[in-house]
């Protein structure tokens, strides 16, 4: 049985609850961002492109016994940290919970900073394509 | 002497702590900040001047107009216009070249051309690319080489008797480059082509002088030298700009208004309509006499020491490219460092309380010549010192290991 998401946001709070610095919240997303694994180069087309001013972020999701499962890929590290966050809450949940989650964990670990416009599509953007990716599944059933 | 204190005591945001550490900005050819007497100008304006300008015979309105009027005639001796008229005021640099765009809309015939570089702003591409598509006149490109320097061997060739205007950046906002607009002004006048000169990243670093220099046209923004934003400047040749069709129709712009038939209004008022910033204008005075008070020499004597200084300092971090090393450059140092992406260098040097600017700098060309998708952009002011390069450095070297 998986997680619930509100369960994953939880966790995740618990865990930045332990940098008292922004240094170590910053290498944690570092690391978060070099871990996730790569999306090969065929695969990041015009279709699933964030394009930003900043940085670009490659998104994939397919589901799998209605579940749906996100892989994303970025150059730019902390963005990718970012969104390794987001696939670690919302992949392997089904379309609904997707949907429906609020997210407001992100407010909670301090990375509202990276909401403001000019970073909005490092995550606005990614969590907005995380549920079109949902909705879509949801309305093929 | 620059007396470092005195500079810095000028500017209040200096001064400021971001994300608890002091302030090192290093964003100036985004925007400057604002001295103290411009600041304080904007306030006496609203608490004791404020009123519509040209129109009114109260106190008041005498008041806000010679205040305005004044700001005109220190704009025209900063660049040295030969006429206060031939100064409009806009609201900066974009509107600067829209403004002449939609003019020469009007203008330009099919088989016209218009050249532009390769290193121009979107603020100086895409207005020329929306003139070229409504009138069927030709836009082409000087391109530039591996260090930043025009190719003034293909600008000879593309220049023609078709050539109606030459649209180039004094200073490149990506490149720091400063560019030969001499040369470029005085070949394209062997053509018969106008220029227009966006001064954008040069009016606050080296000395403008219109007459001097031949230019046609020459804009750039209050913003960028230590004034207000909203406020522009779009110089251009009386004979020229008497020419030219107004831009945009309204109040102020109109000798006598009939419904048959309505006759403009002289130079400036003509491309003036509406009621324009004129708090901002009023304060932009302010900001240009800061500069005539330094010495404009001075400013790029003490700029071009950052530059160097800051290079060297960069060229020695292991991985680190600069883009853009031109003969001739202003303080603007754009690079990248080999495994980082320019976004997440910003990210934490923000954390470290340093402004810098990352991304494509509106100059997307640019980036796709050099095959990249942006750089992270060092600028300078009059009022950054070199101790603030050496905590950049520091910074930089530690966001490397955070990085890498």
């Amino acid at each position: 049985m998986n997680l619930s998401i509100k369960e994953i946001e939880k966790e995740i709070i618990e865990e930045f609850e332990l940098f008292d610095n922004w240094v170590d919240k910053y290498e944690y997303l570092i690391d978060l961002g070099k871990s996730l694994p790569k999306i090969e180069e065929h695969e990041k087309t015009n279709e699933n492109i964030i394009s930003g001013c900043q940085s670009q972020v490659w998104l994939n999701a397919k589901k799998q016994n209605n579940e749906v499962h996100f892989f994303a890929d970025s150059d730019a590290i902390m963005t990718k940290g970012i969104i390794a966050i987001l696939i670690r809450v919302l992949s392997h949940q089904e379309p609904k919970e997707i949907i429906n989650a609020n997210l407001d964990f992100i407010n909670t670990i301090g990375l509202k900073e990276q909401l403001s416009p000019t970073r909005a599509n490092g995550l606005v953007s990614m969590i907005k394509k995380m549920k079109i990716y949902a909705l879509g599944f949801e309305k093929k059933l | 002497m620059r007396n470092e204190k005195e500079i810095r005591d000028l500017f209040p945001l200096l001064d400021i702590k971001v994300n608890d550490r002091p302030l090192i900005y290093l964003d100036n050819a985004a925007t400057t900040q604002k001295s103290k007497e411009v600041i304080s100008e904007i306030e006496k304006f609203y608490s004791l001047e404020n009123s519509n300008i040209h129109r009114g015979v109260h106190h008041l309105s005498q008041l806000s107009t010679d205040n305005f009027e004044k700001s005109r005639i220190t704009v025209q001796n900063f660049i040295n216009a030969e006429h206060n008229h031939e100064i409009i005021f806009t609201k900066g640099t974009t509107e600067s070249i829209n403004l002449l765009a939609s003019c020469y809309r009007e203008i330009l015939k099919k088989d016209d051309e218009i050249i532009i570089s390769e290193m121009e702003h979107h603020s100086n591409i895409v207005p020329w690319q929306i003139c070229c598509q409504n009138t069927g006149a030709k836009l082409k490109i000087i391109p530039f080489d591996e260090h930043g320097n025009l190719d003034l061997e293909t600008f000879k060739n593309l220049l023609n008797t078709n050539t109606k205007l030459v649209a180039i950046t004094h200073i490149s906002n990506s490149l720091g480059t400063i560019n030969p607009i001499e040369e470029i002004i005085k070949l394209s006048h062997e053509k018969n082509a106008k220029v227009l000169i966006d001064g954008a990243q040069s009016a606050a670093h080296v000395k403008i002088d219109v007459q001097n220099l031949d230019a046609d046209f020459y804009c750039f923004s209050a913003h960028k030298l230590f004034g207000p934003t909203g406020v522009g400047v779009l110089y251009g040749k009386e004979e020229l700009l008497n020419l030219l069709p107004p831009y945009q129709g309204g109040g102020e712009m109109i000798k006598e208004v009939d419904f048959e038939k309505t006759t403009f209004a002289p130079l400036p008022f003509k491309f003036e309509a509406g009621t324009p910033n004129i708090c901002g204008v009023v304060a932009f005075k302010k900001a240009i006499e800061l500069i005539q008070r330094i010495g404009i020499d001075n400013i790029k004597e003490y700029e071009d020491k950052l530059l160097s200084y800051a290079t060297e300092k960069l060229t020695k971090i292991g991985g680190l490219k600069i883009y853009g090393q031109a003969k001739l450059k202003s303080a603007i140092i754009s690079f990248n460092i080999e495994g980082i992406h320019h976004y997440d260098l910003g990210l934490i040097l923000d954390k470290m309380g340093i402004a810098i600017r990352t991304g494509h700098h509106c100059t997307q060309p640019v980036m796709k010549k050099f095959k990249i998708a942006g750089t992270a952009r060092i600028s300078f002011a009059y009022y950054n010192t070199f101790n603030e390069i050496d905590k950049c450095i520091d910074a930089i070297e530690k966001a490397k290991k955070m990085l890498l």
